[in-house]
C-alpha cells in the first residue's frame, strides 16, 4: 500500500545573517497509514524541524515529500494552507488556544478556513462540540483556556487538530507541560485515536513517551540515525487502571 | 474564508481587548466628531448668509440718502434726504439693465387693533417693492397700482405685526388704526427672517407710497417727495458693476453735480457684499474642515500603531491560525477588518459625538449650525479610507509572517 508520507533527501537551512543553519541534512523516510511514530532526539537534532516539513508548515530546501501520493514540495503558500486544513491536525507542547475564547470556539477555528465551502454557524459549533466530546470535555466547553488546567487544555488543541477529520496528526511535544499522569491520560487518547486509524507523528525526548509509540525515529544533526519499530508498546490505557485516581496521586 | 465570517472573527478580536479597542478609536472618534462639528459650524455661517442673501433680493442695488455739504459743514449720510420718489421711477424707466426700481419711506408708527397695540416701522412703497425684495405673500394680495394711485388706505402686514395684532385670528379685511388712521388689511407677507444686520425683518407694515406720504409721514418725506431709500433690482445676468455706474451717473445728471462735487447719495451692491463674505466664509469653511481632517489622520496613525502592537502581540496566533489552514489572504483580511471596524466604529461614534457637539453649540451660543449629510457620510467614509490605508501596513506584515517562525515566536 503506498505510504502516507514519503520524503526523500528532505532538507531545510536557515538562513541567519552570513550563515546558513541546516536542520534537516536530506531525510528518507516512509511512514505508513495508522503508523504511530515517536521522533526522538537531542534538542536542535531537527526535530520540529522535520515536523513542520511533514506539516507542510513551510517549503522545503531541497528534496522531495509526498503526503498521501501527491507531491508537495513545490506547492506554494496557499495549497499547503489548505493541506494542513484538510489533511492534518496539530498539537503543540503549549497548547496555543487562543486566549479569551471559549474551547468550543477554539476547536471550531479550523472549520472557518475550510475552503470547500464554509459550514453554517451552527454545524460549525455542532461538529466542534461533538469533537469536544470526543475527548471528554464536553463540560467545559464555554470554558476559556485561562480557566483549564494543562491536560484539559491539551485535549481542547486535540479536539481542534481532529476536527476537520486529518489523515495526520503531528503532536511536538504534547506532554512536555504536563506532569505524567495528564501525559499517560494524553497518550492514552492518542493511543485510542491511532485505534481508530489516523496516524500520528510525536515529537518527544521522553524515552518512556516514545515507548507508547509503534515506531521510533532517532534524529541527531538533522539526519535520521535510528529508526526501529517496537515491538511490545505500552499501553497508557491499562496503565492508567492501575494508577491511583488523580486525587490520591496528588 | 468569506468577508462575513472575517468580520466575526474581527469583531471577536476587537472585544477581546476592548478597552485597548476604544482608546485606539478615541483618535478617529475626536476625528470625525471635529469634522462634523467645524463643517456643521461653517455650514451653518454660510447658510445664514445666504438666507440673508436670499431676504434681501438677489441683484440688488440700494440707494440711501447721502450726505450734503451745508456751508462747509458735511452733514452725515442720511441727515438730509437728497433722493427722492422720481429719482426711483427715473432709474427704472432710462436704464434697461434696471428690472424694477422701488422708491420707499420710512416712519415708526403705532398700529392698534381693537385692544391690542403694536409699534413697529412702516415702509412706504410702490408695487415694485415686493419684487426687488424677492418677497412672496403669505395671504391676501400685495399692493397695487391703483392702491399707488388712489393713496388707498389699504396695509399688507408683516408676519410679526399679524400675530402681535392678530394672533391666530385671520387679519385680512380687518381694519387696523395706523397713528389713527383706519387702514384695510389686504394682505400678509411670508415670512423674511432677520436682517443682517440682526433686525426681524417681518416687524414692518407695508402701505402705498402715496398714501404714507399724505397721511402718515411728516417732514421732508412728506413735504418734498424725498424718499430715504430707493432699492433696485437688476436685470438677472447683467453686471450689477455696469448698473452702478449707470445709475450713478443719472442720480448726479438729475441732482445737477458738478464733476468737482462728491455724491449725495449713497449706493451700494448689497449682494456683491454679502457674496464676498459668503466666499470668505466658505474659505474659513474649508480651512476648518482640512484642520478637522489632520485630527482624523492622527488618529489613523494610532490605529496603525496599535495594529502594529498587535500583529506582534498575536504572532503565535496568527502562526496557529496558518497552522489551522488560513491563508494569508485571509490573515491580510482579518487585520484589515480589525482596522477598518475600529475606525468606521469610532467615525460612527464620532458623528453622534459631533452632531451632540454642534446641537450644543448651537444651543449655548447663537452660532447656526446645519448638518449636511453629506459632510457626515463623508466623514464615516473617510475615517473608514483612514482604516484601510493605515491598516494596510500591519495586516500585510501579519500576513507575511511565516508559519513556522510565527509559532515558534516568545
Ligand atoms: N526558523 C528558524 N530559523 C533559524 N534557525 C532555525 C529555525 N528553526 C530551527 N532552526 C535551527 O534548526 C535546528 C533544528 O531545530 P529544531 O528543529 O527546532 O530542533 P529540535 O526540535 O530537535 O530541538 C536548530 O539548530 C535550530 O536553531
Ligand atoms: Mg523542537
Amino acid at each position: 500500500m503506498q505510504p502516507l508520507i514519503e520524503t526523500h533527501g528532505l532538507r531545510k537551512q536557515f538562513r541567519l545573517g552570513d550563515n546558513t543553519v541546516t536542520a534537516l541534512a536530506g531525510i528518507d523516510i516512509e511512514i505508513a497509514r495508522g503508523a504511530f511514530v515517536a521522533v526522538m532526539g537531542p534538542s536542535g537534532s531537527g526535530k520540529s524541524t522535520f515536523m513542520n516539513m511533514i506539516g507542510c508548515l513551510d517549503a522545503p530546501s531541497g528534496g522531495s515529500y509526498r503526503l498521501d501520493g501527491h507531491d508537495v514540495a513545490g506547492l506554494d503558500d496557499d495549497a499547503r494552507a489548505d493541506l494542513r486544513n484538510r489533511m492534518i491536525g496539530f498539537v503543540f507542547q503549549n497548547f496555543n488556544l487562543l486566549p479569551r475564547t471559549t474551547a468550543l470556539d477554539n476547536v471550531a477555528l479550523p472549520l472557518l478556513y475550510r475552503r470547500d465551502g464554509a459550514l453554517p454557524h451552527a454545524q460549525r459549533l455542532a461538529l466542534a462540540a461533538q469533537r469536544l466530546a470526543e475527548v471528554g470535555l464536553s463540560q467545559r466547553a464555554d470554558h476559556q483556556p485561562a480557566q483549564l488546567s494543562g491536560g484539559q487544555q491539551q485535549r481542547v488543541a486535540i479536539a481542534r487538530a481532529l476536527v476537520n477529520d486529518p489523515a495526520l496528526l503531528l503532536a511536538d511535544e504534547p506532554t512536555g507541560a504536563l506532569d505524567s499522569r495528564t501525559s499517560v491520560e494524553i497518550m492514552a487518547l492518542f493511543q485510542a485515536l491511532n485505534a481508530r486509524g489516523i496516524t500520528i507523528v510525536l515529537v518527544t525526548h521522553e524515552a518512556d513517551i516514545a515507548a507508547y509509540a509503534k515506531r521510533r525515529l532517532l534524529f541527531r544533526d538533522g539526519r535520521l540515525v535510528q529508526d526501529e519499530t517496537l515491538a511490545a508498546p505500552r499501553d497508557a490505557a491499562a496503565e492508567l487502571v492501575a494508577m491511583p485516581p488523580p486525587e490520591a496521586a496528588a | 474564508m468569506n468577508a462575513l465570517a472575517s468580520l466575526v472573527v474581527a469583531l471577536r478580536a476587537l472585544r477581546v481587548n476592548l478597552l485597548r479597542s476604544s482608546l485606539t478609536m478615541l483618535g478617529i472618534v475626536i476625528g470625525v466628531a471635529a469634522v462634523i462639528t467645524m463643517v456643521a459650524v461653517g455650514e451653518g455661517a454660510q447658510q445664514r448668509v445666504r438666507e440673508q442673501i436670499r431676504s434681501l433680493g438677489s441683484n440688488l442695488i440700494i440707494i440711501l440718502s447721502g450726505a450734503v455739504t451745508q456751508g462747509g459743514a458735511r452733514l452725515g449720510f442720511g441727515s438730509q434726504l437728497t433722493i427722492t420718489e422720481d429719482d426711483g421711477y427715473a432709474i427704472a424707466r432710462e436704464i434697461d439693465i434696471v428690472q424694477a426700481s422701488a422708491p420707499v419711506t420710512r416712519g415708526t408708527v403705532q398700529t392698534v387693533f381693537g385692544n391690542l397695540n403694536w409699534g413697529t416701522t412702516l415702509y412706504g412703497v410702490t408695487p415694485e417693492y415686493l419684487e426687488v425684495r424677492d418677497w412672496e405673500m403669505q395671504a391676501g394680495r400685495p399692493l397695487a397700482q391703483e392702491d399707488v394711485d388712489a393713496a388707498a388706505k389699504v396695509v399688507v402686514l408683516g408676519q410679526t405685526v399679524a400675530n402681535n395684532l392678530f394672533g391666530d385670528a385671520d387679519p385680512l379685511d380687518q381694519t387696523i388704526r395706523v397713528r389713527k388712521v383706519p387702514f384695510t388689511v389686504i394682505g400678509v407677507l411670508a415670512r423674511k427672517g432677520q436682517s443682517m444686520q440682526g433686525q426681524d425683518q417681518d416687524d414692518t407694515i407695508l402701505v402705498p407710497i402715496s398714501t404714507a406720504r399724505k397721511r402718515l409721514l411728516g417732514g421732508q418725506q412728506a413735504r418734498q417727495r424725498a424718499v430715504v431709500a430707493i432699492s433696485v433690482k437688476v436685470r438677472d445676468g447683467a453686471d450689477l458693476g455696469e448698473a452702478e455706474a449707470q445709475i450713478r451717473d443719472l442720480l448726479r445728471q438729475r441732482h445737477r453735480l458738478g464733476s468737482n462735487q462728491d455724491d449725495d447719495f449713497w449706493l451700494r451692491n448689497l449682494s456683491e457684499v454679502l457674496e464676498t463674505q459668503q466666499a470668505a466664509q466658505r474659505v474659513m469653511a474649508l480651512l476648518l474642515a482640512a484642520v478637522a481632517s489632520v485630527s482624523l489622520v492622527v488618529g489613523g496613525i494610532g490605529i496603525m500603531n496599535i495594529m502594529l502592537v498587535s500583529v506582534t502581540e498575536r504572532t503565535r496566533e496568527i502562526g496557529l491560525r496558518m497552522a489551522v489552514g488560513a491563508r494569508r489572504r485571509d490573515i491580510l483580511a482579518q487585520f484589515l477588518i480589525e482596522a477598518v471596524t475600529l475606525a468606521a466604529i469610532g467615525g460612527l461614534i464620532g458623528v453622534g459625538l459631533g452632531v451632540a457637539a454642534a446641537t450644543a453649540i448651537a444651543y449655548f451660543t447663537d452660532w447656526p449650525v446645519r448638518f449636511a449629510p453629506e459632510a457626515i457620510i463623508l466623514a464615516v467614509g473617510f475615517a473608514a479610507a483612514v482604516g484601510v490605508f493605515f491598516g494596510f501596513y500591519p495586516a500585510r506584515k501579519a500576513s507575511r509572517l511565516q508559519p513556522m517562525e510565527a509559532l515558534r515566536f516568545e
